[in-house]
């Protein structure tokens, strides 16, 4: 073993992190993320020890439901990956494609995928810990319909910044929907949080959701009220990163990246 | 009454565009900056159906640049670009129809067969009858016994012809080719370059090629245009370009001119 070689290959590594902010960021994130999630949950569960109903469907409901959240992300921003990977992405914006049709497509793509992933763990909660999902009723439905939409929102936008920032920016596809996490209160209520996130979750459709799935499971009642702040800022969200997203592809045509993308 | 109404170049329609007989591409005063660089300074010429047009230039001259506007891949800063007399900001979409690219730097989708890469941009492009344009390509570029074969398991050479089979999917009435005979071997080279003569004089295609083989050029190009520091400076068939710079082939040319002190 040659030290010299060890150390090029090392060098090659640190000479990443120091032009990249995203990769910069990836060594604080996850680690921060953690923290913070497993902190509010260990919170929750000190609070309401010995008092906690249905725990089982609260849990595996809401992990359910988040990965339904997590996949119609990915199922945007890990298809348009595919396309940056593949150096393809310059051969199907040369044809009459249009961004907003690649779009549909990636969502279509992502639509395929919540089927198959929130299925299979549907099939396995109840096979394993005998949950069954559709315990939380017809309201299962709207709650889903809102977290892939907020899915696809993050996807959009992580897509966006890949456009804008390359390769370098493709941390965020693993990355970014975990940041909305904390905020969503998935395993926890939002009671849990301290004033500033519960101020911030108020603007996040998926801790409506999540708070949603927990009243429907404590009372059995829908909360139309919370639905419908979820489905509005969802509206916002998707409005807004389509927006954004058609910015950056301008922004990129000008700056001549969208030929350059995957190299 | 019909004839008159025929007679009125209708841009929209197919039939009209397919029959136009202006410059297939037309560029005017066509500059790009990137920041303070100016990578294309005021390029004007035009390509004329059945015409094969080769742009020259040393590496860094705005060739791709200029291949990369005409695909709509990046805009221009200032100039216009009309392809079949429309111009390409306005009717991207339809004008993208008609036109194909192949570049040995572009990749396809590696997981994907050859039939199913094709197949893909067959319905890009909307072609009738995919499956049998795909085999006749296949046939042309010799890569009937890999069509069930992955992407990934391809030679350079292959990916190149698979590039160039994907740039006739559509039957394009502008062929734009960025080094395409680059990585491949000199029989497949000249079968190419047959067919893009062929192509050009039956199909009346206009092809605009970059190549830094410069017998190639002096083959295959009807006209020369050659730019250097982003402008053209000559125009005209090899020959007169020879002349021009006092060379006794392109090469010398080329040579005499991009090692010339800059003034």
């Amino acid at each position: 073993m040659k030290l010299h070689r060890v150390l090029a290959v090392f060098v090659r590594q640190m000479y990443l992190y120091r032009r990249s902010l995203p990769r910069l960021m990836e060594i604080f994130y996850w680690p921060l993320l953690d923290l913070v999630l497993w902190g509010f949950i260990s919170l929750y569960l000190a609070r309401y020890q010995g008092n906690l109903p249905n725990f089982v469907t609260f849990f595996l409901g809401a992990l359910i439901l988040w990965d339904i959240l997590f996949r119609s992300q990915l199922g945007i921003s890990v298809s348009f990956l595919e396309d940056v990977w593949a150096r393809n992405f310059l051969n199907l914006f040369v044809s009459p494609l249009k961004p907003g049709e690649y779009l549909t497509s990636l969502m279509l793509v992502s639509a395929v995928k919540i089927v198959l992933a929130g299925g299979i763990m549907s099939l396995l909660a109840w096979v394993f810990y005998s949950f069954n999902i559709f315990v939380i009723g017809m309201s299962l439905v709207p709650f889903v319909l809102n977290l892939v939409a907020l899915g696809w929102a993050i996807g959009i936008f992580t897509t966006a910044l890949i456009l804008r920032f390359g390769q370098q920016a493709e941390i965020l596809a693993w990355g970014i929907a975990i940041l909305f996490q904390p905020v969503s209160a998935v395993f926890y209520p939002v009671a849990v949080l301290p004033p500033i996130l519960r101020w911030l979750a108020r603007y996040v459709p998926s801790s409506y959701v999540f708070e949603g799935m927990r009243e429907v499971v404590a009372s059995g009642r829908l909360p139309v009220g919370k639905l419908v702040w979820a489905t509005g800022l969802n509206a916002v969200y998707l409005a807004v990163v389509t927006f954004f997203f058609y910015a950056i592809f301008r922004s990129v045509k000008k700056k001549g990246l969208l030929a350059r993308i995957g190299e | 009454m019909t004839e008159k109404r025929a007679a009125v170049y209708d841009p929209l329609k197919e039939r009209d565009l397919c029959a136009f007989s202006g410059p297939a591409i037309e560029l005017t005063g066509v500059t790009k900056t990137f920041n303070s660089f100016m990578a294309v300074d005021g390029v004007s010429f035009e390509v004329r159906p059945g015409e094969i047009l080769g742009l020259l230039g040393p590496n860094g001259a705005g060739k791709t640049t200029i291949i990369h506007m005409l695909l709509g891949l990046t805009t221009p800063t200032a100039g216009s670009i009309r392809m079949f007399g429309l111009d390409l900001l306005k009717h991207r979409e339809r004008i993208l129809g008609c036109i194909n690219f192949s570049s040995s730097y572009v990749s396809m989708p590696f997981s994907l067969t050859v039939a199913e890469c094709l197949k893909v941009f067959a319905r890009l492009y909307h072609v009738r009858k995919p499956g049998r344009k795909i085999d006749e390509l296949l046939r042309t570029f010799e890569m009937s016994e890999v069509k069930h074969k992955k992407v990934r398991t391809l030679s350079t050479g292959q990916l190149s012809r698979l590039n160039l089979a994907k740039a006739f999917i559509n039957d394009p009435k502008i062929l734009l080719l960025d080094e395409p005979t680059a990585s491949l071997d000199p029989d497949i080279a000249d079968k190419t370059r047959t067919l893009l003569l062929r192509v050009a004089d039956e199909k009346k295609t206009a092809i605009l090629y970059t190549s830094h083989n410069m017998r190639e050029m002096e083959k295959i190009s009807a006209r020369i245009v050659f730019l250097h520091h982003g402008r053209v400076i000559a125009e005209g068939r090899p020959d007169e370009v020879v002349r021009k710079f006092a060379g006794h082939d392109l090469e010398d040319a080329f040579l005499k001119v991009i090692r010339e002190p800059a003034p």
